[in-house]
């Protein structure tokens, strides 16, 4: 391992544990309503808004109705979103002369952004208008990690035995406090690196070897900001953070990385602060960390192994780069692509579909677990489902009642956790299956041999865990994909949201039970690894046959030099 | 319908904040802090723009060095055209594809017929495996080495004076930390062209 490589890890991780705890008491003191050093600019504004629409932030709501509001809410942005996309032609900022998209594609773009996947079926330098990048795709990438935020704070606040608040102002602190003064600040240091920002049409740069080489320009840093901060990932261009139009140096490039943790990282610190048990959340933190430093020594260590048929050939070196950038080092690189899949992101640094078996595995397993930190407040929502889980079979195990924060686990509790964590990969089983079943399905298959069926596995994965990034070579824009996947995000997104809430609900009508010698400690490294051997376990049974067919079968057959 | 109002007002506060005065704002202060890189961070060359320095291009001439392999197409054609930077983009090539394999041979081939004298183990993968994005700038200090016979040859420049613009060429790791040591292609090449242009 190199200086370089060492470097950029130590730094990130450094950032993420020196940020964690005051971005985390930060976050839990804006929605616990306690005065922070923003209030002075933003709530004269805010009340304001308020007042007009006659929200009044101290009436909460009902888990119900808030979960209602949030769906509703986003709803409409999605057929707003829609609306605009169709109409794109006669919308302003479009110094390209972007045409409407057509129904499916727009359908698919809209849902893929109003859910905070960010899968793109389309090449954004070909498709879009500067204005439907930031006047439509960029807010959604603001609002929708926003929606995001708040479904954990709300469930937090259920956990901690308070009332859920109130969706409206939740969601506007989320953009107001959270995400739009970082936004601020991380894009000036992108375009200091390099980013284009402007609302200029195309540079033409006239080569000296008389060519003409047409420069993709617009507002990008800004939508890079946003699109890291939000864990959003849709790329401006096709080839995403890749483009050095996007990520020009090895500085952006870190940059990305922290944008992309910062807040999915301090949530779970937040989660201690509002709930009072801050040593539950480090273990938690600790628990999300281990799995996070696995899936980088597997994307790290394949790429500086190599292909053993490339190798074979007896080149300079044995570094993969196929599919890669140079400037990030592969410390930039592993550390950017381990961020992407484990926040759930979804922009690339990298090119996917040529990303070595083992890497690939990595990147599907990180899309299945969706809890090592995962996108913002989602991941968060999804850990506390495992741990629910976790502490009922440590109940069973023992012969005791389960308690989580005080409150007894029941059999609704149990129901209902068990609904949202299964979920997940009933989507994906059966989207896989559906999408290998029908001729229509395999038609988009662009790699031969196991890596075809990964890719089908990585699209459908990819939309139900709101990822959004691909193994490109699917053909994505045809019409079966962009209407599968589209629908797959939106109930990937809101269908176990929706138990979560339910479960959320049923806990703040219980009675808190006092903390005895008896209780079983939710924190510590002995939860600690029976929560990681829950999540193992649970996922391994049921995702290995199809991990079998794919990534594991082509790694095996790629060791034997077998090609397609 | 009680949610209605603050539905609308709520997004139309927010679209009117984060949709526009955001990015319009964000550019405005970009245009004035940092004009240069947020207008593309354009080359000039007696006046003409002749490259983006983020941006990688397309060189195959033997007088030129030659970045790493760009499988990007033309947007509408859907045919090669090497560094399209209005359509970025890989080959998307699985790891066990033999298409894959077939290119990489091909393309070290075309080395070794352009580069008399040079052995496959001097190849480093940079040269021969495609980039992520079509647009990657660099190339390995290696990569460039290997290629200074063949420009020498075909430009009349010699070998200690290439070296010279190879090394002027190559930079980082940035601030000795990240990321690490490559030559940027585009800025060697106009340094090739000035030498040759007067």
């Amino acid at each position: 391992m190199s200086l370089q490589t060492a470097a950029v890890w130590i730094v990130v991780i450094g950032i993420f544990l020196v940020t964690v705890k005051p971005l985390g008491t930060y976050i839990a003191r804006v929605f616990s309503f306690q005065p922070t050093f923003l209030d002075r600019p933003f709530r004269p504004i805010e009340n304001t808004i308020f007042r007009l629409l006659g929200i009044d932030p101290s009436v909460s709501m009902s888990a119900k109705q808030y979960g209602t509001a949030l769906i509703l809410t986003n709803f409409a942005w999605i057929i707003l979103s829609y609306i605009f996309l169709r109409i794109q032609g006669q919308l302003p900022f479009n110094p390209e002369h972007m045409k409407a998209l057509n129904p499916q594609l727009a359908f698919n773009t809209a849902a893929s952004f109003g859910t905070n996947t960010n899968w793109q079926a389309y090449a954004g330098e070909t498709t879009m208008s500067l204005f439907s990048q930031f006047g439509n795709l960029e807010f959604l990438q603001f609002v929708t990690p926003a929606v995001g935020g708040t479904m954990a704070i709300a469930f937090i606040r259920a956990l901690s035995g308070k009332k859920m608040g109130n969706f409206f102002v939740d969601l506007v602190l989320m953009c107001t406090r959270v995400l739009l003064p970082l936004a601020v600040v991380f894009t000036f240091l992108m375009v200091w690196q390099g980013v284009p920002e402007t609302l200029g049409p195309y540079l033409h740069v006239h080569t000296i070897t008389g060519h003409t080489q047409v420069v993709t320009r617009g507002p990008i840093a800004s939508w890079e900001a946003i699109e890291h901060l939000g864990t959003n990932g849709g790329g401006f261009t096709n080839a995403n953070s890749a483009n050095p139009l996007e990520n020009p140096t090895a500085l952006s490039n870190l940059f990305e990385v922290v944008m992309m943790g910062l807040l999915p990282v301090a949530f779970f610190y937040t989660l201690g602060v509002m709930t009072g048990r801050r040593k539950m959340a480090w273990t938690l933190i600790s628990v999300a960390g281990a799995m996070y430093l696995t899936i980088a020594a597997m994307i790290y260590f394949p790429m500086h192994l190599g292909n053993p048929v490339i190798n074979a050939l007896g080149l300079h070196g044995h570094i993969y780069r196929v599919g890669t950038e140079l400037r990030f080092g592969t410390g930039g690189t592993s550390v950017f692509e381990t961020s992407t899949m484990a926040f759930t992101t979804g922009s690339v640094a990298t090119a996917h579909d040529s990303a070595l078996p083992m890497t690939g595995l990595a990147y599907l397993a990180a899309m299945f677990l969706n809890l090592i930190f995962g996108g913002k407040g989602v991941g968060l929502l999804n850990m506390l489902m495992l741990v629910i889980i976790a502490v009922f079979l440590m109940g069973l195990m023992v012969g005791r009642t389960p308690e989580f924060l005080g409150k007894k686990i029941e059999a609704r509790e149990v129901s209902l956790a068990s609904i949202a964590f299964l979920l997940h990969p009933f989507i994906i089983l059966v989207g896989t299956a559906l999408s290998v079943a029908l001729p229509v399905g395999l038609k988009g298959v662009y790699n031969p041999g196991p890596q075809g069926f990964s890719e089908i596995l990585y699209g459908i994965t990819s939309g139900a865990a709101n990822n959004g990034s691909a193994f490109a070579g699917l053909g994505a824009a045809l019409p079966y994909y962009e209407v599968t996947i589209g629908i797959i995000t939106i109930v990937g997104r809101f269908a176990s949201v929706m138990a979560m809430f339910l479960l959320a609900e049923s806990l703040l009508k219980k009675k808190t039970v006092p903390t005895t010698s008896g209780t079983m400690r939710t924190e510590g490294v002995l939860f600690g690894g029976v929560l990681i051997g829950a999540v193992v376990v649970l996922n391994a049974l049921t995702f290995f046959p199809v991990v079998a067919l794919g990534p594991l079968a082509e790694h095996y057959l790629l060791l034997a030099h077998h090609l397609f | 319908m009680k949610y209605l109002k603050p539905l609308i007002g709520v997004t139309v506060f927010l679209w009117l904040l984060l949709g526009l005065a955001y990015p319009l704002v964000m550019t405005g202060i970009s245009q004035l802090a940092f004009p240069y890189q947020a207008n593309g961070s354009q080359v000039k060359l007696n006046g003409r723009v002749v490259a983006s320095a983020i941006v990688g291009q397309y060189f195959n001439q033997k007088g030129y060095f030659w970045g790493r392999p760009s499988d990007t197409v033309n947007a509408t054609t859907l045919k090669p055209q090497p560094y399209n930077a209005a359509n970025s983009g890989s080959s998307n090539y699985g790891p066990t594809n033999r298409a894959l394999i077939n290119t990489i041979k091909a393309r070290i081939a075309h080395l070794e017929k352009t580069n008399p004298g040079l052995k496959v183990s001097q190849i480093p993968p940079d040269l021969v495996e495609g980039s992520a994005s079509g647009l990657d700038p660099n190339i390995s200090v290696q990569a460039a080495v290997i290629q200074i016979p063949r420009v020498a040859r075909a430009t009349g420049l010699s070998h200690s004076y290439l070296r010279t613009l190879v090394s002027q060429a190559t930079s980082g790791p940035q601030w000795g930390l990240f990321g690490r040591r490559l030559v940027n292609v585009t800025a060697l090449n106009i340094d090739v062209y000035k030498a040759r242009h007067g």
